[in-house]
């Protein structure tokens, strides 16, 4: 394969940003009709190496060649007609558009000067039927589930005789079906000879499809690599670049002891709880001082099972029962009255005001329970947040900066604090060590394991399966919707057996019976 | 439901098929609604003159609420409309008093508008200020232009001009003026425009969203900047077409008029979030405030701000509607 | 050099800096025009002076831009304060011109309480149709704009009510203490509102419910009620303000009372530096943002320029504030500035590719 001359060349591509080496010296080679998995944590400089590529930034040094010339794009628009085309995590389409405009705007197919309509549609029928995706295509792209949109936005790029298809996080919103479609579009269009540049966080996804392998770490290029040559575990160093002990230290300190945690009556019990198109009714009962992992492939329902929990969407059908006595929550404020707490996997968006002092995040909470009416004294404020912000090393240690010029993990932890102010009895963290640096996520690790030794229950929910068995005293197992297995962590639990309950979703032995 | 095999489309009731042409079908039934009430209650208005004066009193409304649809449809604002129809016809009826050329004064006056709209949209695009607050500075300075220019009104005695405001078209035993054809050709051109070309479709597409708008490469800073200037090209026509009306100039007509523009244009169907509507909507909208004050002018007993009180009420039944037929944005 | 650059930065970094500047200008350029504007004096126990009517003047800009703050700082817009001080101004006077006696006390504070209830009515039925039925605020407000004006005109008959009560009149242009009664009602609108945000947690509350209103929910901040309570305290101070304009003239205009002061209410809070998008709001700005619009205008009459073609001028100061307070201005100016020695060619390349 190597023989064969690449598409596509970066050679030594650097990129500074104020205060911020993002690329630094990066070679990157793809070769037509195969699929190159660039990987690497948050912030190794993958999406700017693509945004180098497609021409949304300048580079700062190196070169870029197409097909043996040198080419510097001026933008998507120019990389697309060239033949460099991509398609974004978050599907960049006009749902408000019909899904044959979606394919073919900016380059609408004309007749004496207007657009082509038929023509367009006809066309827009056969770049689908190529990806086995047959759909009236006059319907407004918004109609149709997200699946079908991402293969729309697929359509789109490789319409425009795309040699080179950059594939940015496309499977991270779809569920286990969904994926193996794109998989197998994937393939297709690589035996067409496309080249194809392909970004996820899913190691299976890299080890089932992609042929070649570069990591890349803090803006630097790690190494180029055949898939074949080099397993898991070695990818897994190379992107981290530190040994992973630092995580194994975790183990001998939580002991977590499944027994003691289960007795006496349950802090919260759903009997039944549901919710149509969100998640199936499920039962769920969490004791205090027990750590509830909650286990599932993205898209499983594990999110909407937290939801329900919290008031943040309402059930319609079940019920909740605290403390033995059946409890209506309806909102989160209900929630917030039995002390709940709930972390949600995007700080951004349903987490953190970006505009707001670390202070002020972190009191707000505390503050919305009280009511404006009666503000948090000053100085106890003050008192709070400097207590979480050395307890939780939140750094930069200055309770006035805002919050959105924190770094992920800090993000995380200032959330946390939030709702640990509020001493809550229950805390739903969903999702709270994705995309954060090592060493936070081994703080948070390590802190979930000291609240539930202090008493609180703790709902945790995280796609790393490791993490889920390390912490918790009981594995709840979600899979389509459906929560299908409650597996006790005694010693006899290993990722095989969680990863079975989900595959299968028949129920295993050892299930606790609730 | 995430087992749905991909090729069947996510939920949809048999209802919801035309989902996006709803509103512009509630206003059309309301449209003739209102018709049909007035031709019940006053013999005179079945009349076809009826309409066809509709049409001759709101011809500029009709041009200015184009431009603004197309405003609109980006997910922006055009609040200096109605000074900019003033300055029009002010820049027209002064530069006609000093005896100039009528054509002359025609390409002038026709090229301030567009000139204004371009400057608003270019600050709008390359500073990235909002364009309520750009359009209403563009408002305050078109508007203090025109007093400027004169603080009283000037008589149009133009003979172009005159025999555009009196030339009337008959149609079997009706009439229609020159306002009508020039502002009905305004519409043909935009709603080709918006569904056959490139700029059209773009309009929709930065609207929809314009992040996406602009990863797919579509020029939206040319466009964004477009919008601005056809919608100063239309208060252009519109304040041409005002000053065929009036006849003359004056610093304070058309004050206030971008509310009566923005409330046909919403009444119309189109989304002011930007992305959804149609030029038809917006005609309809316009139709729909002439023929209440058609109505309230039949009644003779109704007095003017009644007008301001239904439009406001349509305005909120329109909200309402978009709400509860759910193609609001997220 | 850059040790002064450097020691200046705060200065002139600060958010209240260009708007203040602005202001100063304004002044100056009076003065040179008119050396006896900066002057005071004391006359029958009241204060005159052009400083001093600029102040009263701008007393009811002051109070709708306060409630304005507000409503924009949760990611709102208030369209409908004109027809709110219409409102409010023609019920007033409508309930006061039908006593038989217009100077009784008692008469004019009923008008008072009745054209203020009114007007909170009228704030609450905006903040229901934002926050209960979840409508775009600026379409919300725009329905009370159209029709409320609608209504004013309906409420005053299409006539201009004219009044003849001297506690009414007070209202506008009485003087306590030797200042303009206005501006003492102006200052203590401002000292309730800031109290009312900065000494409870609404401030904060506000500020996050505009900052993010998803993560606010989920963070147990009732932000329906919040949104609710501004567009009523927003409807509240345009009601203070109605009240004051129609003092000032004695009689009420449904038509003409209160026309654009939206506009010039959003324009003040946005020089004071609060951003359209919502999140943090700075009352301060916003009154120094109002002294700069009614400064601007008086010193046009002051010139014996045509108040409409002041609004040429308004255009003017909106732009440049504007300008020079977006981000996108400045980077452009700071580049162009940094890098105008030797012409850097990336920098270049990009400004080409902006248009695109």
């Amino acid at each position: 394969m190597s023989q064969r001359h690449p598409v596509l060349t970066m050679t030594a591509i650097s990129k500074h940003f104020p205060g911020v080496r993002a690329l630094d010296g990066v070679d990157f080679r793809l070769f037509p009709g195969e699929v190159h998995a660039l990987m690497g944590e948050n912030g190794a400089g993958k999406s700017t190496l693509i945004k180098v590529l497609t021409g949304v930034y300048g580079t700062d040094a190196g070169t870029i060649t197409l097909d043996g010339d040198q080419v510097s794009f001026a933008g998507p628009m120019q990389a697309a007609a060239a033949g460099v085309s991509t398609v974004y995590q978050e599907v960049n389409l006009c749902t408000n558009l019909s899904v044959a405009e979606n394919i073919f705007i900016g380059r609408e197919p004309r007749r004496f000067g207007a657009i082509n309509w038929r023509e367009m549609r006809r066309r827009a029928q056969e770049a689908l039927a190529r990806l086995d995706l047959h759909i009236d295509v006059s319907e407004l792209l918004g109609s149709y589930s997200l699946a079908v949109q991402q293969m729309v936005a697929i359509a789109r790029a490789v319409d425009v005789q795309a040699r080179v298809l950059i594939l940015d996080e496309p499977t991270s919103s779809l569920d286990a079906d969904e994926v193996a479609q794109l998989l197998r579009i994937m393939r297709q269009l690589r035996d067409e000879g496309i080249a194809i540049l392909f970004v996820t966080h899913f190691l299976d996804q890299v080890y089932g499809i992609a042929d070649r392998i570069t990591v890349l770490r803090n803006g630097r290029l790690v190494g180029e690599y055949l898939t074949a040559e080099l397993p898991q575990l070695a990818l897994v160093e190379k992107m981290i670049g530190k040994e992973l002990d630092a995580l194994e230290q975790l183990d001998s300190e939580a002991g977590r002891d499944a027994a003691r945690a289960a007795e006496g009556t349950p802090l919260i019990e759903a009997d039944g709880l549901g919710r149509a198109g969100a998640v199936a009714p499920f039962s769920l009962t969490i004791h205090a001082g027990e750590v509830v992992g909650m286990a599932g492939l993205l898209g499983s329902g594990r999110t909407e099972v937290a939801r329900l929990f919290f008031g943040a969407d309402r059930a319609d059908k079940g019920r909740l029962v605290v403390d033995g006595k059946p409890t209506a929550i309806r909102n989160p404020i209900a929630a917030i009255d039995r002390d709940i707490a709930f972390c949600s996997e995007n700080r951004r968006t349903e987490g953190l005001i970006g505009e707001l002092s670390v202070r002020e995040n972190i009191i707000l909470a505390m503050q919305a329970a009280r009511g404006w009416l009666r503000p948090v004294p000053r100085r106890k404020q003050d008192e709070l947040v400097q207590r979480w912000i050395e307890a939780l090393s939140i750094r930069p240690a200055n309770p006035e900066m805002p919050v959105r010029n924190l770094s992920g993990g800090n993000q995380q932890k200032v959330l946390l604090a939030r709702w640990l102010i509020t001493e809550p009895r229950l805390l739903i963290l969903d999702e709270p060590t994705r995309g954060i640096d090592i060493g936070a996520k081994t703080e948070i690790q390590r802190l979930v394991a000291q609240l539930s030794d202090g008493g609180m229950a703790v709902l945790f929910i995280s796609a790393e399966l490791e993490e889920v068995l390390r912490l918790s005293h009981k594995v709840a197992v979600m899979r389509d919707r459906q929560l299908v297995a409650q597996l006790t962590n005694d010693d006899s639990l290993d990722a095989d057996r969680v990863m079975q309950a989900i595959a299968s979703g028949v129920r295993q032995e050892g299930l606790e019976k609730v | 439901m995430t087992t749905t095999p991909l090729a069947v489309r996510a939920d949809r009731a048999w209802w919801r098929v035309p989902q996006r042409h709803v509103p512009v079908l509630a206003t059309f039934v309301l449209l003739l609604v209102m018709y049909g009430v007035g031709v019940s209650q006053y013999r005179a208005f079945s009349n076809i003159q009826v309409i066809f004066n509709i049409f001759i009193d709101n011809g500029f409304l009709l041009v200015v609420a184009v431009g603004m649809t197309f405003v609109i449809l980006t997910g922006g604002i055009d609040l200096s409309v109605g000074s900019v129809v003033a300055l029009t016809a002010m820049v027209s009826a002064s530069l006609l008093r000093d005896g100039l050329d009528p054509a002359l004064v025609l390409v002038i006056a026709l090229l301030i508008g567009p000139t204004l709209g371009l400057a608003m949209g270019c600050v709008i695009h390359f500073f990235d200020i909002q364009p309520f607050i750009v359009t209403l500075a563009g408002m305050f300075f078109a508007r203090g232009l025109c007093t400027w220019i004169s603080s009283t009104s000037i008589p149009i005695t133009d003979g172009f001009w005159t025999s555009a405001a009196q030339e009337r078209i008959r149609i079997g035993e009706n009439f229609v003026s020159v306002s009508v054809l020039i502002a009905l050709a305004v519409v043909a051109v935009a709603a080709i425009a918006l569904a056959y070309t490139r700029l059209g479709r773009n309009v929709y597409a930065i609207g929809g969203n314009p992040q996406s708008a602009l990863l797919m490469g579509l020029p939206v800073g040319r466009t964004k900047i477009a919008v601005y200037t056809i919608s100063g090209l239309c208060s252009a026509i519109g304040g041409i077409l005002l000053s065929f009306y009036t006849l003359s100039g004056a610093p304070l007509i058309a004050v206030g008029m971008e509310l009566d523009v923005i409330a046909a244009v919403v009444i119309g169907g189109t989304l002011l979030t930007g992305g959804s509507g149609y030029v038809f909507g917006t005609v309809l909208g316009v139709l729909v405030l002439g023929v209440i004050q058609t109505l309230i002018t039949f009644d003779g007993t109704l007095s003017s701000w009644w007008t301001k009180i239904v439009i406001g009420a349509l305005l909120f039944a329109f909200i309402l509607l978009q709400r509860l037929v759910g193609i609001r944005k997220k | 050099m850059s040790t002064v650059k450097a020691r200046l930065a705060p200065v002139t970094g600060h958010r209240l800096f260009w708007p203040l500047v602005m202001l100063v200008v304004l002044l100056v350029a009076n003065t040179v025009y008119r050396p006896s504007f900066l002057s005071v004096e004391l006359k029958n126990g009241h204060l005159y002076g052009s400083l001093i009517d600029i102040v009263r003047l701008s007393a009811p800009l002051i109070l709708v831009a306060l409630g304005m703050s507000l409503v924009i700082a949760t990611g709102g817009i208030d369209l409908s304060v004109g027809s709110v001080v219409a409102v409010s101004g023609a019920v007033a006077c409508l309930y006061i011109s039908e006593q038989p006696d217009q100077n009784s006390l008692g008469g004019v504070f009923t008008a008072l309480a009745l054209a203020f209830g009114i007007a909170l009515l009228l704030g609450a039925w905006n903040g229901v149709l934002v926050a209960v039925i979840g409508i775009q605020p600026i379409i919300a407000t725009l329905i009370l704009m159209v029709a409320g004006r609608g209504l004013a005109q309906l409420i005053t008959s299409g006539q201009i009510i004219t009044i003849n009560s001297e506690p009414y009149k007070t209202i506008g242009v009485g003087h306590l203490l030797t200042l303009p009664f206005a501006i003492i009602i102006a200052l203590v609108v401002t000292v309730i509102v800031a109290v009312l945000t900065r000494r409870t947690a609404l401030g904060m509350i506000i500020e996050s419910v505009g900052g993010n209103a998803e993560a606010s929910r989920l963070a147990g901040v009732r932000s329906r009620r919040i949104t609710l309570l501004v567009y009523v305290v927003s409807a509240a101070c345009a009601a203070i303000a109605g009240f004051m304009m129609t003092a000032n003239v004695s009689s009420a205009d449904g038509n003409a009372a209160g026309l654009w002061v939206e506009l010039d209410a959003i324009l003040a809070v946005v020089i004071g530096g609060t951003s359209l998008a919502g999140g943090r709001f700075f009352l301060s700005g916003t009154i120094v943002g109002a002294l700069i619009i009614q400064t601007l205008t008086t010193s046009v009459y002051a010139m014996n320029i045509d108040p409409q073609t002041a609004l040429l001028f308004k255009a003017v100061v909106v732009i440049a504030v504007c300008l020079i307070q977006a981000p996108a201005f400045r980077a452009r100016f700071r580049r162009r500035k940094s890098l105008a020695p030797p012409p850097a060619p990336t920098a270049e390349k990009q400004k080409e590719q902006v248009p695109a």
